[in-house]
Order: structure tokens, then C-alpha cells, then sequence
């Protein structure tokens, strides 16, 4: 059920100089929230700026059985990534949700592969959790600009989640994108599949820049494996009231049409989109 | 003003409060003055999990050509102080898929639909309004004439006082729907285009439309948006939207819906009490989906403490009296 609610900030922890992971009490909202889903947030009793922004869901906070709320991964760039990370204890953030369409989950004995580019780690923590209770084997390629820019390795790699990092400084593991690692790993599949035609051995699952959600589209298709992308576009209200988040899907051989991502997605399937 | 008591009775179960939210928009009742703006609302289906739609003095619904249409690439908004543009281009399912996908679960939601429709040309209006008088569940048609976002017509029409007047009375002859031109605020003089629609039969007239505008981007030297241009909306507009329904009031006989940077119950008096029946509210429901009750809310509330029984008793009381007399006297 939709819910805006005025929450307190529980904790706001700086990960870096950009980053940051802030903790809402928003327990109705986090109990309702499927992996994938995004909350439109905003300061709370505050005007400017006007119109919400979009984040995904990170984790649904639990105490026991008990839901506390949740989290959101956030990167400073605008006005309203700078009012989260600057958001102190007390504070409150009008949070509204849970919005979208989630990710399809998949079940053993396939496996899910989620592919991380920078902030686009936000929806897989939640996504992760949801798996593993599934027991489905879960990896994460996780991709950033330089190795002080990956968070959260030890949250994930504790609940057994095998981590393939890449950086494009080299500063840390592979030097380069993520989606290399992820095309070899491709490429090894193929290679050990008695049979070519049951491909359902695999589930992809990025959230990351555009360009790399297209390459990982691309790596799919090329390798024959089902493909989910997370996308995020300017939003205005995140319920398909505006029209302003669009993206282009294909529609026969050579059209596409335009459908809103707040309502249609954010979650599409990667053959379904056309890339500009 | 009329300064009548509220008639409140108290059954011993109870009070009932006969607050009258009901306004009258030609031969149209609607149960109150609050009206979901077009372009703001989707086709009203997406707001189900946000508000009853039964409880709406109406719903304004996406603009509606007789074709499916793209609209503009993205870009497609970008906020601005106290606003935002946009330039959607009107991207929308075209009226034979509202009337048989949308129409039928906006009528099970006992929605009061208020078409929104645009032409590229004089006859696809006439054809619009001839289709949809003839589906069940539209209760008024509002005509587009003022989209600053598109080349063909709309704009074309609404920045003319003939143009206006010619797609009014075209319209008005084939249905028998109430009629309300939507205005473009992008004249110099928009209490003439009220008359112009007055006296081609419109039954109410509904404005502002958006401001053309536009932002750029310094560090890229790039428009913020695709279209390069877009209609400026949200409450830096409010004051100017205003003004310009109080012009209209003045002007014309016919009611006035207003609408322009309302984001809260205040707002939407001020509207009232410069000379608005109704009112629209569109980027606040961005904001704000819940936002519907609370203006409600605080619209009852205004009448219960100013002792006014019935909201359209309220409608163009603004008091301009000199105020030096309470000067002298205080």
C-alpha cells in the first residue's frame, strides 16, 4: 500500500566524501517494499526544492522480526542528495512509497547475477536478502571509478554473496568495467553447458549508468541469457502523473514507443528497451 | 458577502454540518471546487492507491488528440525556483483507447471526467467532442487551446481571439457537454480571449495553462530541456495566475476555474475569493499525492471559521474597499 510518511532520520553514515547511506524510519513503507521498488523523498516541510526525488530502496532495516525502516545509498550531485547527506539525526524526510515495479525474482537451481555500477548498488542489498531466503546463489559484480568507491563488500560478503569487483583506476581488483568480468564469466558458462538450449541457468540483474546497463543488455543477449536493468530517469512525481520519465521501448522490428519508468519500471527487461 | 451562520444541529449522534462545498460550472454540479489538472493527473487510474476519485470535484484528464502521439524526448522537465518546465508534447493513447482501456474503470470509480482535448486542426476538435458526447462517463470537455509545448495548432487557436472564438462555437455545436477553453496565460490581454470564448457559448472558461519559459544549463550551454522551451508551472506562477483570473471574472459572466501554483488550501481561497468557482491543482499533486484531502480539510475549515455556509457563496469576494477608512477608524 502507497504511503507517505514525515520519517525521522535514524542514522546517517558517510561513506566517503560522495556517498552516503541514511536510515529512515519509515517501518510501513519498508515492510510493503519488494526489491527493486524506489521511494520519492523530499525534506521534509520544506518547499525547496519542490518536487521529490527518486531513490531505491537499499535495505529494509529489521530489529529481531521487528521492521525499523530502511535506507537509501545516495551520491551527492544535486540539492537533494546534498540535503541527505548533510541530514542529521532527527531530522525528518518525506518519504513516499513503495513505487515501481520490482524485479522479477528467480529461484534455484538457476542463479542471480546482479551487476553493480557505483551508486547502482542501491536496489541489490534488498534484492540479495530476498534471493538468499530463496536460496538462490547470488554474486555480485560490482563496478566503481576507484576502490574507495566500493561499499558495503563486507555486508554483502558475509551473507555469502560472492563479490567480482572491477575498478576503473585499478586501484582495486580488475582494472576496468564491470561488464568484463561479467562477459568472461558469460563466456565460461557457455562453455560448460551440455545443452545449448536451456539457458535459464542464469538471472541478470544491473542497476548502474545507462551505457553500462545497455553493455549489460548487450552481454546478455550476445550470450543468450534473461537480462533485468533497473533504470533511472528525471522523475517528477514517480506515480505516472507527469510524463516525464520516459524511455524508449521496443515496439515491432524497427519502432519503439516511449513508456513512464516510474510505473512501467524502473525494472524492464534489457531486451525490452531501445538504447539512444 | 453574505455573513450567514452555518447550520449546525446536533442530533445527539453527532453534528452534522452543512458546509456546501457543491459548485455549479454551467449545467455541471460538481460535489466540490477541486479539480485534478490535466497533464498533471495521468488518465486519474494512476491515482487510485492515492485518493478516491469519487471524492473530487473532478478530473481533469490527459490531453487527448485522435491519435496516439509520442510526445517529446527526454529531457522532459526540469525544476526551477519555486516551479518547474516541462515539455511533455503531449504524449497520450489518443481518444478511442481512453474511451474503451481508461473510460470504463474511470466511470466504476464514480469519477466526474473532464476530457481534456487537443486539435491540430479546427475539425479534430469538432470530431473529438462528437466522439466523446457520445461515450458514456464524460461529464465537461475542456478545450487545449493553450500547450505551449507544440507546434500544431492548440497554441495556434488560443493565441487568437477569432481562432478562440471559431473552435468555441464549432464545439459547442455538435455537443451538448459543458464547454470550458482552456487559456493561455502567453497574451497580453487573456480577459479578452475569456469574452471571445464567453461569446462564442462557452460555458465556463479554465486558466492559466503554463508560462513559456525556458533554462539553460551554464556549464554546458545546453537547454535543460529537449524542447528547448517548455510551460513554466508550480507556485513562482501562483501570483501572476491570479491576477489573471481575477481580469477574467471581471470580464466575463461565465465562471471561472482557476489554477496556477496551488499548494495548499490558502491557495486555493485566494483563487476562490479573486473570482475562481472551481480550482485545478496540478504540480502539487506531483508534490503531493495525498494532497487532496488536506485541501478539503482546510477548505471546510476556512468556512466553518468565517461562518460561510456555502463554498460559491465565497467565489469573487475579494474586497477592494480603500483601506484608508480602517486606517482612520483604528
Amino acid at each position: 500500500m502507497l504511503r507517505d510518511v514525515e520519517a525521522r532520520v535514524i542514522a546517517n553514515t558517510r561513506l566517503s566524501p560522495g556517498y552516503n547511506v541514511i536510515a529512515l524510519a519509515a517501518p510501513e513503507i519498508a515492510e510493503a517494499t519488494q526489491p527493486g521498488q524506489f521511494v520519492m523523498v523530499k525534506s521534509a516541510g520544506s518547499a525547496d526544492p519542490l518536487l521529490r526525488r527518486p531513490f531505491s530502496v537499499f535495505e529494509v532495516l529489521r530489529s529481531n522480526t521487528r521492521v525499523e525502516g530502511l535506507t537509501l545509498l545516495s551520491k551527492r550531485i544535486g540539492v537533494t542528495t546534498k540535503i541527505l547527506y548533510d541530514a542529521v539525526e532527527g531530522d525528518t524526510i518525506a518519504c513516499l512509497g513503495p513505487l515501481g515495479r520490482p524485479f522479477d525474482l528467480i529461484d534455484p537451481p538457476a542463479e542471480a547475477w546482479m551487476v553493480a555500477g557505483g551508486v547502482g548498488l542501491a536496489p541489490f542489498a534488498t534484492l540479495a536478502e530476498t534471493l538468499l531466503a530463496r536460496g538462490t546463489k547470488t554474486t555480485l559484480f560490482y563496478g566503481a571509478r576507484t576502490g574507495a568507491e566500493l561499499f558495503y563488500l563486507d555486508w554483502f560478503e558475509s551473507r555469502g554473496i560472492r563479490l567480482v569487483l572491477a575498478t576503473e583506476d585499478g586501484s582495486m581488483a580488475e582494472r576496468g568495467r564491470v561488464t568484463m568480468p561479467l562477459e568472461r564469466e558469460l563466456r565460461q558458462l557457455e562453455s560448460r553447458i551440455p545443452n545449448p538450449e536451456s539457458r535459464s541457468d542464469v538471472m541478470i540483474y544491473a542497476c548502474g549508468p545507462e551505457p553500462m546497463l545497455e553493455a549489460v543488455a548487450h552481454v546478455a543477449a550476445k550470450f543468450r541469457r534473461p537480462s533485468q536493468v533497473s533504470v533511472e530517469r528525471t522523475m517528477g512525481c514517480g506515480m505516472g502523473g507527469c510524463y516525464s520519465c520516459v524511455i524508449p521501448v521496443r515496439d515491432g522490428p524497427n519502432g519503439h514507443h516511449y513508456v513512464r519508468s516510474c510505473i512501467a519500471g524502473p525494472v524492464f527487461r534489457g531486451e525490452d528497451l531501445v538504447w539512444d | 458577502m453574505a455573513r450567514r451562520r452555518v447550520l449546525i444541529w446536533d442530533l445527539g449522534f453527532g453534528v452534522w454540518d452543512l458546509t456546501d462545498l457543491s459548485v455549479q460550472i454551467g449545467a455541471l454540479t460538481l460535489k466540490n471546487p477541486l479539480i485534478a489538472a490535466s497533464g498533471c493527473f495521468g488518465y486519474g487510474v494512476e491515482y487510485t492507491e492515492a485518493v478516491d476519485l469519487s471524492t473530487l470535484g473532478g478530473v481533469a484528464v490527459k490531453g487527448l488528440f485522435l491519435k496516439a502521439r509520442e510526445g517529446h524526448p527526454p529531457e522532459r522537465i526540469v525544476e526551477t525556483p519555486s516551479g518547474m518546465l516541462n515539455a511533455i508534447g503531449l504524449q497520450g493513447i489518443g481518444v478511442h483507447r481512453f474511451i474503451e482501456e481508461k473510460l470504463p474503470e474511470l466511470r466504476q470509480l464514480r469519477a466526474t471526467v473532464i476530457v481534456n482535448i487537443c486539435g491540430s486542426t479546427l475539425d479534430e476538435y469538432v470530431e473529438l467532442a462528437r466522439i466523446l458526447s457520445d461515450a458514456e462517463g464524460v461529464a465537461a470537455l475542456e478545450l487545449n487551446i493553450s500547450c505551449p509545448n507544440i507546434k500544431e495548432g492548440g497554441i495556434t487557436f488560443g493565441c487568437s481571439l477569432h481562432g478562440t472564438f471559431d473552435v468555441v462555437s464549432a464545439v459547442k455545436k455538435v455537443t451538448a457537454l459543458p464547454v470550458i477553453p482552456k487559456l493561455t496565460p502567453n497574451v497580453t490581454d487573456v480577459a479578452s480571449f475569456a469574452r471571445a470564448s464567453e461569446d462564442a457559448g462557452a460555458d465556463a472558461v479554465s486558466l492559466v495553462n503554463t508560462f513559456l519559459a525556458m533554462a539553460i544549463d551554464v556549464e554546458t550551454r545546453r537547454p535543460e530541456l529537449s524542447n528547448i522551451v517548455g510551460g513554466l508551472s508550480g507556485p513562482a506562477i501562483r501570483p501572476i495566475a491570479v491576477r489573471m483570473v481575477y481580469e477574467c471574472r471581471r470580464a466575463v459572466n461565465i465562471p471561472v476555474i482557476g489554477m496556477g501554483g496551488i499548494a495548499n488550501a490558502r491557495d486555493a481561497l485566494e483563487f476562490i475569493i479573486a473570482g475562481a468557482h472551481a480550482v485545478q491543482v496540478g504540480t502539487a499533486n506531483f508534490v503531493d499525492p495525498f494532497i487532496w484531502n488536506k485541501l478539503l480539510d482546510g477548505i471546510t475549515d476556512y468556512m466553518r471559521r468565517h461562518n460561510i455556509p456555502r463554498i460559491a457563496d465565497l467565489v469573487g469576494t475579494i474586497d477592494t474597499t480603500s483601506r484608508e477608512k480602517e486606517w482612520i477608524s483604528s
